[in-house]
């Protein structure tokens, strides 16, 4: 058969893998890598302008810096990067032809070209107003459109992602359900495509508007639509890397999931309630009433947010259970201690699923309470807390993946093994520190988006705490490990491409399960078990978590005094 | 500890399939479901908030 010439099997996985997903894989993958170093740059460059001693660059180059990084790493490197996601987990572990191959260049070209057209926009200067683009505030027309023709690409990459569970389906290319991590796939798309919808719905007029065919744009209307996109984009990450979680989990340790209904239920309740959170960047506005900002940010919510949960116990008790079975079962802890803590797919990972609920997740769901939001609205808390999820959780996991998935795809081996072990401890720890020097800081008071927090020139001035001053400095210090991981792994991947060795042919191993038919290519849970480490780690995270919560209502008690 | 193996999937000749294993089993009627709840709980509630703020004289 014709199709069959389309595929190479995988010598170190085992996976059958259809060539024009291979490449499209390769190519969406290289393109985010490109731009989060383009976009990591100018992240350094902020950082280092906000430190108070440093004051990099000038106001003007500030905001557009600023407008750069939101927009080169939170949509450029991490959406191409899960369409790489969406293809791999359609795709290679459905081991089935991906649909319409050349829809997927269409894809690529028109996101490329969006995202190159919006960049050229920025760096022209005349379009500083941030990746939220709030109205009054206008940019030049190609602004927006460059973002329109990117969110149609990455719509179509959604489509294609259906079509080839459509057709896995019709050619019964696997049995039972989807395997976990392609249905965690699955629930990003399906935000995905709710997100690109309601950004279409309110960047369109915005560009009719920029290019002077609309009068006016509501303020309030703009901020309510465009979060419904701004918002859901946050949870296409969650989804997606909590998929790159079970996937890692099943290929480092062979571990399959506890329990599939527990854990698809959870994705379930992702469908249903991630995405009205978007209420939570409407907490402090006006006009909208208050049952409508609490049945979307808590009520229904806190369901989501217990999908979070059930994942972040499912995850590391999946490691667990993998590892006690091949005998690590001395104490409580062996199976941790005795993990692969050199190897950058494991660190990552494990760093990811630590740091994303304790900086991102315990932030999130406190900010996310109307009450409490007011003490850090417009804060540094808030890049704090979103450092603490699209960096250390989702950038990190994707870094954590990379490190498998590259050496793999290319048949390459990694350029820098040395440095590559370092990598996440060196990326993750000052990232997860500069979340928390951030977040430091807007306890303090001091705003996000705020070239001088000395006033220098302006006509009213506030005095910070010398406090706030330490933080930045440190913020800055953070940052630059930071940056020196995240050039680490850029360097890694380039190098890797350019210059890695070619893998020898390993020896045949006989009779060992291949990662193809291993959990993550296959649905089934591990069945009965007990984790009591992870019962462990998961209740001190609930302690974390309570205190956490009560410390910040007895702050927001202290702001206003009563006598 | 025993360890069962439980594929889900219900190949098993004869075996219904679990009503909710059927709803996670039907990628259309999830995207349906992602799609309306948010849209009706977010976006419209909120366009009708919106709306009918009375606008200044
Ligand atoms: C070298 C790594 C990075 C550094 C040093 C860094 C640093 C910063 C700093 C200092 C801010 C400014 C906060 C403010 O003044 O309001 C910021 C904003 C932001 N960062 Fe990062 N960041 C890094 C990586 C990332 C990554 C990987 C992502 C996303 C995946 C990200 C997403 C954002 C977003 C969305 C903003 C908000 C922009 C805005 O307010 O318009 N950053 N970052
Ligand atoms: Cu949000």
């Amino acid at each position: 058969m014709a199709i069959n010439r389309q595929f190479r099997t995988c010598p170190d996985t085992g996976f059958k893998i259809h060539l024009p997903a291979d490449k499209l894989i390769k190519w969406n993958a290289v393109t985010a890598v490109v731009f989060l170093l383009i976009g990591g740059i100018f992240g350094l460059a902020v950082a280092l302008t906000r430190w108070p001693e440093v004051h990099l660059l000038d106001a003007d180059l500030f905001y557009l810096a600023l407008t750069a990084h939101g927009l080169d790493v939170l949509l450029v490197w991490i959406i191409f990067f899960e369409v790489a996601i969406l293809y791999f987990a359609s795709s290679v572990l459905l081991q089935c032809r991906l649909a319409t191959p050349w829809l997927g260049w269409v894809a690529y070209i028109l996101m490329l070209v969006g995202a190159l057209i919006t960049n050229v926009a920025v760096l022209r200067g005349d379009s500083s107003v941030m990746f939220t683009s709030y109205v009054p505030m206008k940019a030049a027309p190609d602004f927006y459109l460059g973002i329109i023709l990117f969110a149609v690409g990455a719509l179509l990459a959604c489509f294609i992602f259906l079509g080839t569970l459509v057709i896995a389906k019709n050619e019964k290319t696997y049995e039972g359900s989807i395997p976990l991590v392609t249905f965690g796939a699955l629930t990003a798309a399906i935000i995905a495509i709710f997100t690109i919808a309601a950004g279409a719905i309110i960047l369109i007029p915005t560009l009719l508007w920029s290019v002077g065919y609309v009068g006016s744009i509501d303020t309030v209307m703009y901020k309510v639509v465009w979060w419904a996109m701004g918002h859901s984009s946050q949870q296409i990450n969650v989804a997606a890397h909590i998929s790159v979680w079970y996937a890692l989990a099943a290929i480092l340790f062979g571990a399959k999931p506890l329990s599939e209904k527990v854990s698809r239920t959870a994705f379930l309740l992702y469908i249903l309630f991630l995405q009205i959170a978007s209420a939570h960047h409407l907490l402090v506005e006006p006009g909208l009433s208050s049952e409508y900002k609490i049945f979307n940010t808590s009520y229904a919510l806190y369901l989501a947010v217990l999908g979070s949960m059930i994942h972040g116990l499912t995850v590391p008790g999946a490691v667990e259970h993998a590892q006690r079975k091949k005998g690590l079962n001395k104490g409580m802890f062996e199976w941790l201690r005795k993990a692969p803590w050199g190897n950058p797919a494991f660190s990552g990972f494990a760093l990811s699923v630590v740091m994303f609920g304790f900086l991102g997740g315990i932030s999130g769901v406190m900010m996310g309470a109307e009450q409490l939001n007011i003490i850090i609205h417009n804060t540094l808390y808030v890049p704090g807390h979103f450092h603490g999820t699209v960096v250390v959780g989702t950038t990190l996991a994707f870094m954590a993946l990379a490190y498998w998935l590259v050496p793999v795809l290319w048949q390459r081996e990694l350029f820098l093994p040395g440095l590559a072990k370092w990598q996440p401890y060196l990326f993750g720890i000052g990232m997860g520190l500069a979340s928390l020097f951030m977040m430091g800081a807007g306890t303090l008071g001091v705003p996000r988006r705020h070239w001088d927090i000395s006033f220098a020139d302006a006509t009213l001035s506030h005095e910070f705490p010398a406090a706030a001053y330490l933080m930045m400095g440190m913020n800055g210090v953070a940052a630059l490990i930071g940056g020196i991981g995240g050039a680490i792994f850029v360097l890694n991947m380039v190098g890797t491409l350019l210059l890695g060795k070619k893998k020898q042919p390993a020896p045949a191993k006989a009779e060992e399960e291949t990662v193809a038919q291993g959990p993550i290519a296959v649905s089934g849970s591990a069945g009965a078990v007990s984790v009591p480490g992870t019962f462990t780690l998961a209740l001190i995270f609930l302690v974390t978590f309570i205190l956490y919560y009560f410390v910040n209502w007895n702050y927001l008690a202290g702001v206003w005094g009563l006598s | 500890m025993a360890e069962e193996e439980i594929k889900t999937g219900g190949g098993d000749a004869g075996e219904p399939i679990p009503f909710m294993q059927q709803v996670l089993d039907n990628p259309f009627l999830l995207l349906f479901l992602g799609i309306t709840v948010p849209t009706v709980t977010y976006i419209i509630w909120g366009v009708m908030e919106v709306a009918s703020i009375p606008v200044a004289q």
